[in-house]
């Protein structure tokens, strides 16, 4: 994989971007006392063979975080997506100026 | 038939004609009372001492290709125990006491070579740390050496020497006891030693969905029918997630991509394993005389097997600036193996979740070492049906209890470790 379309700045190296894991993890609210699902938030992915919703962060582009639905098989881009994250604005992917 | 003298002597008298195959082509049968899913050395491996320390031989190995094609044949061989922490570095020294033995256990010549395996500090940070990490192998009775730059100089011959660098050689730590070894005479051997005590090794078979009676596993679906058996272990390496899915289970990890390059070969340079801290490298010369060397992950999750041209570059670029004379030589091979990075970057060895069901996964880039002491380890878990005092530590378990084994302390980030 060589190339990611980011949906701001058109399709640009792979290497201007920071990889932000698994989109599909939700954090639980900060008074949710269930340790169940603090660990299953910080620690277990479902890691699928094939398509894969994932975070981007065009660090040395636009710096905006956008999602991305591609195949972990084949490297194929099905979608981009140009709105913001809901995930980002929680801080689970941390500080944007990685 | 054994390897020895005599029997060159025979097969060359006979026309190298009457060599048997290494191991028997099984067909599989109904029922079983383990099966291992992966036929990679740590399945292989695993079935070998389920048969030797614990007598138990009506066993069949199930993989999905054919012997030796998986991760066994895409990694640099490197063999250490190196580990700071408790339940890595007393891990490693078994399978590397293990590795010591190993062609006279297996008899088959796995070119174990104890060639010394050394990580390079390039600032101050990593020299505090390394020789902290020498100070713990030492107390758990492991060795290490410190060597100051001129001795490190000294091992590698080639190694750039300019003291005002960016990233000069502050020293190094050296285990002398690590080394490399031949990876297909690992894997081959401990296949014809398994089957010689009555394994099934059953290639071109994919496990394909579970055989599930509520919270207990009854035996798999396969592309060859349907086998059950009374304990089954899932030992998959990049697959681990993907097929423990099936099962309806999540773990821990991720599967990402590692790449590794093999040069033209050279006459003899290095002498030893290194492993350069400043820009990601680890280098070893083979005994056909090519440079092997990788470096640090691609970055995110892929099963595709194929690596990515910037990270390509990267590896080149710390080759070349570690030994100039590298920018000379033309790169013969390159591939990816999948490689299962946990979030601690430690392997995961389980009895459970499911009833019957036995894990071994999440290796990271330290599959190929472990692989003597992780079948041995993954053998007890099936025989005693709970972990080797060894593993205990490896259990699924550590993620709720906090007792993570995080060796570079980078915390949950699959990719980082």
């Amino acid at each position: 994989m060589n190339r990611i379309p980011c949906p701001h700045c058109g399709e640009r190296d792979l290497e201007e971007f920071y990889y932000g894991g698994d989109a599909t993890v939700q954090r639980p609210s900060m008074d949710d006392g269930s340790l169940e699902r603090w660990h299953d938030f910080v620690y277990l992915r479902d890691n699928p063979r094939g398509p894969h919703s994932e975070l981007w962060y065009h660090s040395s582009g636009c710096r905006r975080w956008f999602k991305l639905t591609r195949d972990t098989l084949n490297h194929q881009i099905l979608a981009a997506d140009q709105k913001e994250p809901e995930t980002v604005t929680g801080d689970n992917v941390g500080d944007s100026n990685v | 038939m054994k390897y020895n003298f005599a029997a060159i002597v025979k097969q060359a008298l006979n026309g190298q004609r009457g060599w048997p195959r290494a191991w028997r082509s099984a067909t599989p049968k109904a029922h079983y009372d383990v099966i291992i899913i992966g036929g990679g050395g740590h399945g292989l491996a695993a079935a070998y001492y389920l048969a030797k320390n614990h007598g138990i031989t009506n066993v069949a190995v199930l993989e999905k290709g054919w012997i030796g094609g998986g991760n066994a044949g895409r990694n640099t061989t490197i063999v250490r125990s190196n580990y700071e922490l408790q339940d890595n570095s007393r891990f490693y020294e078994h399978s590397l006491k293990l590795w010591e033995e190993l062609s006279t256990e297996l008899n088959f010549n796995t070119m174990f070579s104890q060639r010394g395996a050394m990580i390079v500090a390039q600032n101050d940070g990593s020299v505090d740390y390394l020789l902290k990490r020498g100070n713990a192998m030492r107390l758990q009775g492991i060795d290490a050496q410190w060597l100051s730059p001129d001795e490190v100089r000294k091992e590698l011959s080639g190694v750039y020497s300019d003291e005002n660098a960016r990233l000069p050689i502050y020293g190094g730590l050296m285990q002398r006891r690590g080394g490399t070894a031949r990876h297909d005479a690992m894997i081959w051997g401990y296949a014809r030693a398994a089957s010689a005590l009555g394994i099934d090794i059953i290639e071109n078979c994919e496990v394909t969905d579970f055989v599930l009676q509520g919270e207990k596993v009854l035996g798999v679906q396969t592309t060859r029918g349907k086998i059950l058996s009374g304990a089954t272990a899932l030992s998959v390496a990049g697959h681990s997630g993907h097929l423990a899915a099936k099962a309806g289970i999540r773990l821990p990890l991720e599967s990402h991509l590692l790449q590794a390059f093999v040069t033209e070969p050279v006459k003899p340079l290095l002498d030893t394993v290194a492993v350069f801290s400043g820009l990601e490298l680890y280098i070893s010369q083979s005994d056909k005389g090519g440079l092997v060397f990788g470096g640090e992950l691609d970055g995110y999750n892929s099963y595709s097997q194929r690596g990515s041209f910037s990270r390509s570059r990267d590896i080149m670029k710390a080759a070349a600036t570690y030994f100039p004379m590298m920018s000379r030589l033309k790169v013969l091979r390159q591939w990816a193996g999948v490689v299962d990075m946990t979030m601690d970057g430690s392997p995961i060895m389980h009895c459970g979740p499911l009833d019957n069901l036995y894990i071994n996964a999440g290796w990271c880039y330290g599959g190929f070492k472990g692989t003597p002491a992780a079948g041995w380890c993954l053998a007890h878990s099936i025989a005693e049906n709970e972990l080797h005092p060894l593993s205990k530590g490896f259990s699924l378990d550590r993620f709720k209890s906090g007792k993570t084994i995080d060796e570079p302390g980078t915390g949950p980030v699959p990719n980082a470790h």
